[in-house]
């Protein structure tokens, strides 16, 4: 049964986790077999602009070596064939031109939402 | 000149949201500037220092535990003691003690003591201010 995960609450503990938790469950789930696809809205669209890098966190003597890489994990889904679609209306909210974001998310405009929702049995927003 | 004191009253627990994050920055830079700091960690906030976290490997990333490198509270926390204690200053982080029990989480690294809300108002007391990070 065919499942979106719809992404919303963006850069939600990403340091403490060092990855996006939904991304990171969708990686798992495509890897067991799951035939899923991901809807990046409000402000999880900002996943997929180009060039963004996460410093690394330090507290005292406490460094962190992985950062988070949300846009390489994105780009891993595409990647392994998950359909990553973004709302357009997002991206313009947040002065996200197409041309900052990679190359593979499929932009849609929200009134393509329902027709989109309809050909997933399970929708879970996240 | 009085050293500065500051008080930090937190709520959310680790791993959960931005928030702890922000937080340990801003106690951070407290702690680099040689203050002396009080935490009090509330409800959920109980569980950044909790002795028991452990790190593990992240196979979507395809890196075992050591090269992971998975970030515990718990290690945030006591890198932020020793950096006080190496600046002049000194974090004293206290745990609401009912907040652990209903929590269980009673195993905290050495340098966490617990509390009642009393001694939130006796930290905000004697503290130049006091910083409320709440659960949203």
């Amino acid at each position: 049964m065919k499942t979106l995960n719809i992404v919303e609450s963006a850069y939600r503990a990403t340091l403490e986790e060092q990855d996006d938790t939904i991304v990171w469950l969708t990686h798992a789930m495509k890897g067991a077999g799951a035939k899923i696809d991901v809807l990046m809205r409000g402000n999880a669209v900002s996943y997929v602009v180009r060039g963004q890098k996460v410093p690394p966190l330090a507290f005292g003597a406490r460094q962190q070596r992985m950062s988070p890489r949300l846009l390489e994990d994105v780009a891993g889904l595409i990647a392994k064939g998950v359909a990553v679609y973004v709302v357009n209306e997002d991206l313009v909210e947040r002065g996200i031109e197409r041309t900052d974001i990679i190359d593979g998310p499929i932009p849609l405009v929200r009134s393509d939402l329902p027709e989109l929702l309809d050909k997933y049995p399970r929708v879970w927003h996240w | 000149m009085a050293k500065t004191t500051l008080t930090f009253a937190l709520m959310d627990p680790p791993y959960e949201d931005a928030r702890s994050t922000t937080a340990l920055r801003l106690v951070d830079i407290a702690a680099r500037r040689g203050y002396n700091v009080n935490v009090f960690a509330y409800e959920g906030a109980v569980f950044l220092p909790f002795a028991l976290q452990k790190p593990h490997a992240n196979a979507v990333h395809g890196l075992d535990v050591e090269a992971e490198d998975h970030p515990q509270t718990r290690e945030w926390v006591a890198a932020l003691i020793k950096e006080c204690e190496r600046n002049g200053g000194r974090l004293d982080w206290l745990n609401c003690g009912l907040c652990v029990d209903e929590r269980g989480a009673g195993d905290s690294i050495p340098g966490v003591r617990r509390g009642t809300p009393a001694d939130l108002w006796k930290m905000a007391e004697e503290s130049d201010n006091t910083l409320v990070i709440a659960a949203k």
